[in-house]
């Protein structure tokens, strides 16, 4: 069985179709990147997966460890391990980070019917996780988000990702508004959380973050399908020739 | 369904269901005959075995509030209060003369048991004692005076207070024990003329919590107060006088809530503050009267005035207030800055969901020189209620160096509800400095979406968030009820209460 299985997915957005029928299939342990020019679907994708209201879907399905994932609230794929790397997290002003950790994490894990931590034990954990992605104890502190800088904000993502463990992250343009060498500690958090159990789903714009996080597999998006899969060689070969040769093929 | 849809179709239904306060307690009651005469006032006062001085102020409040008529100037609306259809005096039956708390009523008792308000002290000193070696032992203890319809049924730790000096006990004693301190500070800051609600409190308050704490003392633990209406068709006038003398320092905490009925119920308090030289006065309150159900019916009519006079120089008055009850508040806990140097503060939450509607917030009133204030207020509408602040800052002629900061936030949820801002502010000198920042916005649906992604429900979300929209007022609290008043924010906006 694999991970997740998106099947002839047909999406819309104020009656305007976005998704025409796309099919992805990921297994576990494989890191797959989803790249495509503004506008191709590769946001609506990773949106619909997490459950984000406003999306309509009309045709196809999502299998998630073999369950009908569109079944669930969003707060529930959450639970049963679907994280979504926010392309621009959000600011939550009064909400310390470490506040928003615990209530999240014990939030999921009192989904899955598992225990509580107890305020010790969390401690412990998220001072590891966040020590070994250079986030000091002064930003678990802060305001959720709230003037941190778009390193710290994509850094904060990873620690998340780090903390909840869950089976499928996907990684919505995880290279924006940052310069290389935030790209670059990011980039060594994601695959310090790469395992044979886990799957990723990297979605970008540009060939760069490829670099940092090596693909098993790339697909190339255009006008609301998968157009061409194929090895990491792909996305090399897309930067040198540009998306105009996939418009056609849509 | 979009978040905030849905959050907005789940607050829509909050009924009296989610009321968890809204029981009654069955037992017999001593009443006044209905309506409101002169007897009505005879009645109270000879109930209370007042000194005829006293009768005689309520009178001529009666008197003067013959003449007044109803304020009309705030944003509620409601239907003509008929003051003759209502009991204006309602105290429990007593099975005999009380003298301690094993004789009060066990259904009263078990009342306050299951608001959560242990009247047993030593009930009270297990919840929460200190660690071994933790210095502060004694501040850690929490008086609690409870008042049950018109009648305060047990005051706690009144003698370990008297050790300190400090004398804190129901108002209607304190007229008989204390008659110098009652006379010179009674109406000496809201005055019986002052609005017409105050005016009714004075002709036909029955109780509340007096008290004094002498010169340099620091009241050596937290008081609190209770009030609960249980009675059909009465008012509740409590009214409270607080004083504390040259350099003293108390905190104080009002909890308030009633059982759930299809009629309005009146409350017109009034709480009056006195600081002298050096004195603060910390004032905070959580009320959660009940709102009426998801139709806009029954629930509390709030109608209270609040108001600290800091006499003194370097005195210091700071309210807290977290309101989320009540079909209709109308409140503006006040400071008279007359001292010079002296401070005032009023630190809000205010909560409206359903019908409910509110309009609250403060005045700040800059007489001495080198006097400042600080406001925050935090409004949250959500539903198809009305949320207003108003607010006055005025600097007198005399007032040099006065400063007043104020910061007015409003967060909608849903698009049935209103948020509105109205402050006044009046300079009439010109080295008076005011700042006023005000911010409407509604909850995100972004936000909301990235706390669901993280496995947080809806409910968890809306809460976190308001929560934090909250949290500059929320650390005002003493910290004892600081998690009671998150864990009544986020319930009040659920609709579902755990």
């Amino acid at each position: 069985m694999s991970l997740l299985e998106v099947k002839n997915l047909q999406v819309r957005v104020e009656e305007r179709e976005i998704l025409h029928g796309l099919t992805l299939t990921v297994n576990a342990g494989e890191v797959h990147a989803i790249m495509g020019p503004n506008g191709s679907g590769k946001s609506t994708l990773s949106h619909v997966i997490a459950g984000k209201p406003g999306y309509e879907v009309t045709g196809g399905e999502i299998l998630f460890k073999g369950e009908d994932l569109l079944a669930m609230p969003p707060d529930e794929r959450a639970a049963k391990g679907v994280f979504l790397a926010f392309q621009y997290p959000v600011e939550i002003p009064g909400v310390a980070t470490m506040t928003f950790l615990r209530t999240a994490l014990n939030a999921q894990r009192k989904a899955r019917g598992e225990g509580e931590y107890s305020t010790p034990d969390f401690l412990k954990k998220v001072r590891e996780v966040a020590s070994s992605l250079n986030i000091p104890q002064d930003m678990l502190r802060r305001g959720v988000n709230v003037g941190f800088s778009g390193g710290e904000k994509k850094r904060n993502e990873v620690l998340q990702m780090a903390l909840f463990q869950p089976s499928l992250c996907i990684l919505d343009e995880m290279d924006s508004g940052l310069d290389i060498d935030a790209l670059r500690v990011a980039a060594d958090g994601v695959n310090a959380l790469r395992t044979p159990e886990r799957a990723m789903v990297v979605i970008t714009h540009y060939q760069r973050l490829l670099d940092y996080i090596v693909p098993d597999i790339v697909h190339v998006m255009s006008k609301g399908r998968v157009v061409k899969s194929g090895g990491k060689e792909l996305a090399l070969e897309l930067e040198a020739s540009g998306y105009a040769q996939f418009e056609d093929a849509a | 369904m979009p978040a905030v849809q849905e959050t907005v179709d789940r607050v829509r239904r909050v009924d009296v269901d989610q009321y968890r306060y809204g029981f009654e307690t069955l037992i017999e009651s001593d009443k006044a005959p209905k309506g409101l005469s002169e007897d009505t006032v005879r009645f109270i006062s000879a109930k209370k075995s007042e000194p005829a001085w006293m009768l005689e102020w309520r009178l001529e409040a009666y008197r003067r509030w013959l003449t007044m008529t109803e304020p009309a100037w705030a944003r509620v609306e409601y239907p003509k209060i008929d003051y003759q259809d209502l009991y204006y005096y309602a105290a429990p039956k007593p099975k005999k003369q009380v003298s301690s708390l094993d004789e009060i009523d066990p259904e009263i008792l078990k009342t306050y048991e299951k608001l959560g308000i242990p009247l047993r002290e030593v009930a009270m000193l297990e919840g929460v004692e200190p660690r071994p070696g933790e210095a502060d032992t004694a501040r850690r203890k929490i008086a609690v005076d409870a008042v049950f319809d018109s009648v305060s049924v047990a005051t706690t730790f009144k003698e370990e207070l008297m050790k300190a000096g400090v004398i804190f006990m129901p108002i209607s004693e304190a007229i008989r024990e204390h008659p110098d301190l009652v006379k010179q500070y009674l109406g000496s800051v809201v005055p019986t003329s002052d609005n017409f609600f105050a005016t009714l409190n004075s002709a036909v308050f029955s109780d509340g919590s007096f008290v004094y704490v002498p010169p340099g003392v620091r009241c050596p633990m937290e008081l609190s107060t209770y009030f609960r209406i249980n009675e059909r068709n009465t008012g509740q006038f409590e009214r409270t006088l607080i004083i504390a003398d040259k350099g003293a320092y108390v905190s104080y905490l009002e909890g308030c809530t009633a059982p759930q009925r299809d009629e309005n119920q009146l409350h017109a308090a009034v709480v009056e503050l006195v600081a002298l030289d050096d004195a603060e006065i910390k004032y905070s309150t959580v009320q959660n009267w009940y709102p009426g159900n998801s139709e806009g019916v029954g629930g509390i009519y709030n109608f209270v005035t609040k108001r600290g006079d800091c006499r003194g120089d370097n005195a210091k008055i700071s309210w807290t207030q977290v309101e989320t009850g009540s079909a209709i508040t109308w409140k503006y806990p006040s400071c008279i800055l007359r001292g010079d140097n002296s401070r005032g503060e009023f630190y809000s939450i205010a909560i409206s969901n359903g019908y409910q509607q509110v309009d609250s917030g403060t005045k700040m009133i800059h007489l001495g020189r080198n006097t400042t204030s600080r406001i925050i207020s935090k409004g949250i509408a959500a539903g198809k209620s009305q949320n207003t602040y108003r607010g006055l800052v005025t600097a007198h002629r005399k007032a040099t160096g006065a400063r007043n900061f104020t910061a007015c936030d409003s967060l909608l949820i849903g698009d049935q509800c209103g948020a509105h801002t109205v402050p006044y502010v009046e300079a009439k000198n010109s080295s008076a400095l005011f700042e006023h920042e005000a911010t409407t916005s509604k909850i995100s649906e972004d936000v909301l979406f990235y706390c669901i992604q993280r496995g947080l429900s809806q409910e968890e979300a809306v809460g976190l968030v308001v929560n934090g929209f909250v949290k500059d007022v929320l650390q005002q609290l003493p910290m004892e009820f600081a998690v009671e008043a998150q864990k009544l924010i986020s319930i009040s906006l659920e609709g579902s209460v755990g």
